[in-house]
C-alpha cells in the first residue's frame, strides 16, 4: 500500500505459505502495521491512535452496562443507580464510559484541528477527511443517543430540544420528529430505539475507521512539512520514513498512557464535572429545567444554532425571500448543520498550493484565530441566550463560516507561502541533524513521530 | 473572600463551560464553602459523622424524605458508615422502617436487602442523589474554574440550605413558604427542619444545627455515591500507574529513536 517503496510480508514456514496462500492476512497485517511513516511526524499525530483505543473502550464498556441496563421510562434511571452500586465495579465502568465520550472528544477536535493546520484534508487525502467527517457525525450521533439512556432530566429535555429541530424542517418536519421519536413527544418508544442506534452506530464507526485507516495507507501519513515522502527509490523513502512498528507506537503508548493518566485522575476525582447535576434527577415530563445545555462537545454548535435569531437581518431577508419558509427556527438548524458541511468541504474550499501551515504565514493567524473563536462559540454556547451573549455568538458564528467561505478560498491567492524544505529527510535533519542539545529528541515541543 | 465570589458568580453566571454547574431551578443562593472530610484526591469519609448523618437522616428528614435507591444492607458496606450486619437489623427495628410489598399489597418491616423506603406523602423529593443532583459553585463567567477547585458543592450546598434560614415566612396559594438565603429564589417550603438538640449523639458531640446539617450532607454524599472511596482509591492507583508506565515508555521511545537521530547527524541525503 500507499506506493511508497518498501519491503513487503514474505512468508518464511510452510505453515505461513499456506496460509497466505489461501487468505492473505498476516500479510495484510504486516503492512498495515509496518506502513512507511514520515519521521518528522510531531505530537499531533498521536490522536488516531488515542481516537482507536477511546472506540475500544467505549465499545467495552458499553457492551458490559448493556448487561445491567433495562431500556425502560420507569426503570432506565433506577437501572443506572443498579450499576452504580450493586453492580460489582458497576460504577467504575460507568464512569469511565460516561467520561469516555468527553476523552474522545477532546481528541478528535485536536485530531481535526491538526488536519486542519497541517493540510491533511488536500489532494490526494479527501477522501480520508471525508471518511473522517462522517465519523465524527456518527460520534456525535452516538454520543447525544447514549446521554438519553440515563433518563435524567437533561438526557429527557435535550432529546426534546435535538429532536425538535427536525421539526424545524418546512412541509415534512413534525412528521419527521414524530417518526424520529416514535410518539408525538420523547417516550419509551425514543429511548428503546436510542439504546438500539446508540449500540449500533459504534460498530459503523469502527467500520468507517477501519476505511479511514485504509484511506490514509493508501496515500501515506500527511507529515508537519506536507511534503510528499519520496517514492522514487526504497533508499530515499527509507531515508524520509520509518516503519510504524515500533518507532511510533512507542511512540503513541507513550502518549496514550500520559493521556489516560490524566483521564483516571478525572475518572477517579471528578467523574460528574463534565456532566450535569440535573442529570441526577429523573426525567421528568412536567418539569423543565431552567438551562437546557447540551455537553459541552456540542456547545460550539448549539451557539451557532442559537446565534440566528429572528433578529438578525440576514434571517429576517431569508425569511421574506422565502416567504416564511425558512423562518428563524429553521435558519438556526441550517446554519449548524451547515456549519459542519462547510468543515467537510474544506478540501474543496482551501485553494493554497502550499499543504503544511507552518509554510503559510498569513493562514497562521487566521488558523489560530479559528481555534480561539471555536472556545468562544463553545463557551457562548453555554450561555443564556440573552443580554450580550447572543452577539458574541453571532460573531462567532460568522467567523466560522468566513473562514471556511472566504477566508481560505482567498488566502490560496493572495498569500505568499514560504518555502517549505526539499524532503522529509531535510526537514528531520534540520530538527535533530544539529549538533549540542536544544532539541532532545522527543522531549522538544514541535516534531516527533506517529498519527 | 472566595465566599463573596461564590455568591456573586453563582447568581450571575449560573452555567460552567462544561455546563456543570447549573442548578436544577436556576442559580443557587448563599452557598459556604464547609470543608467535608472526603474532599481532595485522598479524601474519605468520616465514619463517625455518616453514623451521626444517618441518625439525624432517621429521626429528622426520613418523616418527609425517601431514600429509595440506597438499598439499607448497604450501611454494612465498606467506605460507608461501617455497620456490622446485626446492627443493620437492629437499625431497621429500632427504627420500625417498613417497605411497601407489592406481592403483599400491604407494608411490611424491611429486611436488609431492601431499599430504604420510598416517602413523597409530603411531595419532598427523594434524597438518594440529592448531593450530586445540586451544584453549590459555578463559574466565574461560565468558565467552570470553581467546580474545578473546589468540587461541585453538591454537599455544600445542602449544609448551606439547612443552615441558612432568614426566619421570614411568605404565604403564596395557602402554602408558607420559608425564607433561605441558599436556596434558590430565596424561598423554600421545607420549615427549618434542624433546631439545636433535635437529635442526642451517641458519641456525645453536641448537636448544634450546624454539625447536624454538616453530618447529615456527609451522609448523603456516601448515599448517592456510596463507593466513593473505592473510586478515588482507583484513580489514585491508576495514576500512579499509569504514570510509572509513562516514564517505562518514554526511556523506551527515546532509546529507540536515538539511533535515528543519531544517524542524521553528519549523513548526506539520500540520493
Amino acid at each position: 500500500m500507499s506506493g511508497i517503496p518498501h519491503d513487503h510480508y514474505e512468508p518464511n514456514s510452510n505453515a505461513e505459505k499456506w496460509l497466505h496462500r489461501r487468505l492473505p492476512i498476516v500479510g495484510l497485517m504486516y503492512d498495515t502495521l509496518m506502513i512507511p511513516t514520515p519521521k518528522n511526524l510531531n505530537w499531533m499525530w498521536i490522536w488516531g491512535i488515542v481516537l482507536t483505543f477511546t472506540l475500544f473502550l467505549q465499545i467495552i464498556t458499553g457492551i458490559i452496562l448493556v448487561m445491567h441496563y433495562t431500556p425502560h421510562v420507569d426503570m432506565a434511571f433506577a437501572s443506572v443507580e443498579h450499576i452504580m452500586r450493586n453492580v460489582n465495579g458497576g460504577w467504575a465502568i460507568r464512569y469511565i464510559h460516561q467520561n469516555g465520550a468527553s476523552l474522545f472528544f477532546v481528541a478528535v477536535y485536536l485530531h481535526i484541528f491538526r488536519g486542519l493546520y497541517y493540510g491533511s484534508y488536500k489532494a490526494p487525502r479527501e477522501v480520508t477527511w471525508i471518511i473522517g467527517m462522517l465519523i465524527y457525525l456518527m460520534m456525535m450521533g452516538t454520543a447525544f443517543m447514549g446521554y438519553v439512556l440515563p433518563w435524567g432530566q437533561m438526557s429527557f429535555w435535550g432529546a426534546t430540544v435535538i429532536t425538535g429541530l427536525f421539526g424545524a424542517i418546512p412541509f415534512v418536519g413534525e412528521a419527521l420528529q414524530t417518526w424520529l421519536l416514535g410518539g408525538p413527544a420523547v417516550d419509551n418508544a425514543t429511548l428503546n430505539r436510542f439504546l438500539s442506534l446508540h449500540y449500533l452506530l459504534p460498530f459503523v464507526i469502527l467500520g468507517l475507521v477501519i476505511l479511514h485507516i485504509w484511506a490514509f495507507h493508501t496515500t501515506g501519513n500527511n507529515n508537519p512539512t506536507g511534503v510528499e515522502v519520496r517514492r522514487t527509490s526504497k533508499k530515499e523513502a527509507e531515508a524520509d520514513t520509518l516503519p510504524f512498528w515500533p518507532y511510533f507506537v512507542i511512540k503513541d503508548l507513550f502518549a496514550l498512557a500520559v493521556i489516560l493518566a490524566v483521564f483516571f485522575a478525572i475518572v477517579g476525582f471528578m467523574p460528574n464535572y463534565l456532566g450535569h447535576p440535573d442529570n441526577y434527577i429523573e426525567a421528568n415530563a412536567l418539569v423543565t429545567p431552567a438551562h437546557i445545555v447540551p455537553e459541552w462537545y456540542f456547545l460550539p454548535f448549539y451557539a451557532i444554532l442559537r446565534a440566528f435569531d429572528g433578529e438578525v437581518w440576514l434571517v429576517i431577508a431569508v425569511d421574506f425571500l422565502t416567504a416564511g419558509i425558512v423562518d428563524a427556527k429553521f435558519f438556526g438548524v441550517i446554519a449548524m448543520f451547515g456549519s459542519i458541511v462547510v468543515l467537510a468541504l474544506v478540501p474543496w474550499l482551501d485553494t493554497s498550493s502550499v499543504r503544511s501551515g507552518r509554510y503559510r504565514p498569513m493562514f497562521k493567524w487566521w488558523f489560530w484565530i479559528f481555534i480561539v473563536n471555536f472556545f468562544v462559540l463553545m463557551w457562548a454556547g453555554a450561555m443564556p441566550a440573552e443580554g450580550i451573549y447572543p452577539y458574541i455568538a453571532l460573531i462567532g458564528s460568522a467567523y466560522w463560516f468566513a473562514y471556511f467561505l472566504v477566508i481560505l478560498p482567498l488566502l490560496g491567492v493572495i498569500e505568499k507561502p514560504t518555502t517549505p524544505p526539499a524532503t522529509i529527510e531535510e526537514d528531520f535533519k534540520a530538527h535533530y541533524g544539529k549538533d549540542g542539545s536544544g532539541h532532545g529528541g522527543i522531549t522538544s515541543a514541535a516534531p516527533t513521530p506517529a498519527e | 473572600m472566595l465566599r463573596k465570589l461564590a455568591i456573586s458568580t453563582a447568581t450571575a453566571a449560573t452555567l460552567a463551560l462544561s455546563s456543570g454547574a447549573a442548578l436544577a431551578a436556576g442559580g443557587a443562593g448563599y452557598v459556604e464553602d464547609y470543608a467535608f472530610s472526603f474532599e481532595g484526591p485522598f479524601g474519605r469519609f468520616d465514619q463517625v459523622q455518616l453514623q451521626r448523618g444517618l441518625q439525624v437522616y432517621t429521626q429528622v428528614c426520613m418523616a418527609c424524605h425517601g431514600l429509595r435507591y440506597v438499598p439499607i444492607r448497604t450501611l454494612a458496606d465498606e467506605g460507608g458508615p461501617g455497620f456490622t450486619e446485626e446492627e443493620v437489623r437492629a437499625y431497621i427495628e429500632q427504627n420500625y422502617i417498613e417497605v411497601y410489598d407489592s406481592d403483599l399489597q400491604d407494608w411490611r418491616a424491611a429486611t436488609p436487602n431492601d431499599n430504604f423506603p420510598a416517602n413523597t406523602s409530603a411531595g419532598a423529593p427523594d434524597l438518594s442523589l440529592m448531593t450530586k443532583a445540586r451544584a453549590g459553585f459555578s463559574g466565574p463567567y461560565g468558565l467552570g474554574l470553581n467546580p474545578l477547585f473546589r468540587g461541585m458543592g453538591g454537599p455544600e450546598y445542602l449544609a448551606s440550605l439547612l443552615t441558612h434560614y432568614t426566619g421570614s415566612e411568605r404565604e403564596e396559594f395557602g402554602a408558607v413558604l420559608y425564607g433561605n438565603e441558599t436556596f434558590p429564589g430565596g424561598y423554600i417550603s421545607m420549615a427549618p427542619p434542624l433546631w439545636e438538640g433535635a437529635v442526642e449523639y451517641g458519641d456525645g458531640t453536641p448537636a448544634t444545627e450546624e454539625q447536624m446539617a454538616l453530618d447529615v450532607a456527609a451522609f448523603l454524599t456516601w448515599a448517592a455515591e456510596p463507593h466513593l472511596m473505592a473510586r478515588k482509591q482507583m484513580g489514585f492507583t491508576a495514576v500512579i500507574l499509569l504514570g510509572l508506565l509513562s516514564v517505562l515508555l518514554y526511556l523506551s521511545n527515546k532509546r529507540l529513536w536515538a539511533p535515528v537521530k543519531a544517524r542524521v547527524k553528519g549523513s548526506q541525503p539520500a540520493e
